[in-house]
């Protein structure tokens, strides 16, 4: 335990040290508000809720998750810290966990930096605080089921742009089976249980129904089945590859 | 304090290390001689538990590699090749990482920080970012890493590698005064560096141990080995040759540029019975100079089977 709060610390705390994560939460503030006002029209909907914000976060994440996993790996590889790193007292599960863990708590400290949406919309209506405190969990949930796919294609080679690249991939195509938009077009030519089946696989088909006030215990356990396969993933490709 | 027994690592169908025995008792510094990819980095990286041998066993004070890595970790000091470290962290704060990784804290870790940064003269640098180093630096703030938890067994992967003269002079000081208690091992290509440091060689070549004893007896596997050199002051004269080639025990007699050069037939000196033959023929002789023989040559002619 003891070693994983030091990696954990580390990690998180490793963040910080780069102008990186000031600049991603920057951007992140700046895109998902101006999502939220500008193409989701908060105003103009004159409904006090977080809709508009959080319908917008899935795509948000979308780029800027991969850009917070894509170095977990692949530049312990590339620099060899990784060598290091395990011939440090400390499990592959642990070092896993940590680097996850901490990746996980700077994307949910970015989440936290939009407070002053929750402001606004109380301060312009009253709108239910419980569906938005809903909507806050699912999007930590979101982030965390992204980080583990970065951390896992980050795993797999020793160039992060790869590894964006191929997270992003995973990413997009997992939102997009359970994109409304895009089941309709499935289910033009595709049996309906197929259909569900397909879209059950997706993030949106899980996310959305929290962010609208519907919490289903097995919506969560989605999220943290794709962590928890990611993540287990994960440790057996460090312990194949670790070595090359 | 670690035992070595056929261990293998193969990487697909390339066999890296193959069958490789061997111990190293408490208080050795133990040299890893060998051309590069033959297995030393691979040896290494087994034995710090970083990957797991494909066949055969080693532990490190009693504890199994494989079944007790975590054991194993926790006693060890490594210095991986090129000493990498987090350089976005001043010195200061990637030492205390690892203090704490090794289960350092509080006062304790503070003075295990205190005493590597004495060590390993890092006082100039304490609070740099390790990217901004020198290289000699950097290999400076690896050592330290390796040395925080003062470790019983230390294994360096080419500690010098890099490093200007000086630098290399001051890690082999370092070197030499940490083997006095702890058991050691180095890989390295250098051979000065070995004869300086290390009271065993072990070379290994294409996965295999080709060669094990102390630099001493390995000098004393070269040709030129208490081999005599006579150089003339004139040109020697016609029938030096043979009368040198009927001395006792000398095998051969061969010209080089200096003059003659006498091998001994077992190994044995043959200074004395060459000097007599010099006086009693009355040859105008500049010099006498007894061979010791050289490390490079007696590599080449393990590793190369020459």
């Amino acid at each position: 335990m003891a070693i994983f709060k030091s990696l954990f610390k580390r990690e998180l705390l490793g963040y910080f040290r780069s102008p990186v994560a000031y600049v991603f939460i920057i951007i992140f503030i700046l895109a998902s508000v101006g999502c939220t006002f500008f193409i989701g029209g908060l105003y103009e909907s004159n409904q006090a809720s977080l809709n508009p914000f959080f319908n917008f976060l899935p795509w948000l994440f979308l780029v800027l998750v991969p850009a917070v996993g894509m170095r977990l790996w692949a530049e312990e590889r590339r620099s060899g810290t990784i060598e290091l790193l395990f011939t440090l007292p400390v499990t592959t599960t642990t070092a896993v966990l940590a680097k996850f863990m901490a990746g996980w708590a700077f994307l949910i400290i970015a989440l936290a930096a939009t407070f002053p949406l929750i402001i606004t919309v109380n301060y312009l209506g009253s709108p239910d605080n419980g569906v938005i405190f809903g909507g806050y969990v699912a999007s930590a949930l979101l982030a965390g089921a992204y980080l583990s796919i970065a951390s896992l294609t980050s795993s797999l080679t020793k160039n992060q742009v790869i590894s964006f690249i191929l997270s992003v991939v995973v990413t997009f195509v997992l939102v997009l089976v359970g994109w409304g938009l895009f089941t309709d077009v499935l289910s033009s030519f595709l049996p309906l249980p197929v259909v569900d089946t397909i879209a059950s696989l997706g993030f949106m088909t899980h996310f959305m129904p929290i962010v609208r006030g519907v919490i289903d215990l097995r919506d969560v356990m989605y999220f943290l089945l794709v962590m928890g396969s990611c993540m287990t993933l994960n440790i057996i490709t460090l312990e194949s590859v670790k070595a090359q | 304090m670690i035992k070595v027994d056929a261990l293998t690592k193969e990487f697909g169908s390339f066999q890296a290390v193959d069958r490789v025995s061997f111990e190293v008792p408490k208080g050795q510094i133990l040299g890893f001689l060998g051309p590069n990819g033959a297995g030393k980095s691979t040896t290494m990286k087994m034995l710090t538990g970083f990957i797991s041998p494909s066949s055969g066993s080693a532990s490190v004070g009693g504890h199994d590699i494989v079944a007790d890595p975590l054991a194993v970790k926790s006693m060890v000091g490594y210095l991986p090749e090129s000493a990498p470290s987090y350089g976005e962290m001043t010195v200061e704060e990637f030492l205390t990482f690892i203090a704490e990784m090794r289960g350092l804290h509080g006062d304790e870790g503070t003075k295990a920080r205190n005493r590597v940064k004495e060590t390993c003269f890092l006082g100039g640098v304490w609070h740099q970012p390790i990217e901004t180093l020198s290289k000699g630096y950097k290999q400076r703030v690896g050592f330290a890493q390796a040395l925080i938890h003062n470790p019983p067994v230390l294994i360096m992967d080419e500690p010098t590698d890099g490093l200007d003269p000086n630098q290399k002079h001051e890690v082999r000081e370092m070197i030499r005064r940490m083997g006095q208690d702890k058991t050691i091992i180095i890989s390295t290509h250098i051979l000065e560096e070995v004869e300086a440091i290390c009271e065993r060689v072990i070379i290994i070549s294409e996965g295999k141990v080709v060669s094990d004893a102390s630099p001493s007896d390995l000098l004393r596997k070269a040709r030129i080995h208490n081999a005599v050199t006579i150089s003339f002051l004139n040109t020697p004269p016609g029938e030096a040759r043979e009368t040198l080639r009927s001395t006792e025990g000398v095998l051969d007699v061969e010209e080089c540029e200096n003059g003659l050069r006498c091998y001994p037939s077992n190994g044995k000196s043959i200074v004395e019975p060459i000097a007599k033959k010099v006086q009693d023929n009355g040859w105008h002789v500049k010099k006498l100079q007894l061979e010791k023989g050289r490390l490079d040559e007696v590599f080449r002619k393990v590793t190369l089977g020459q």
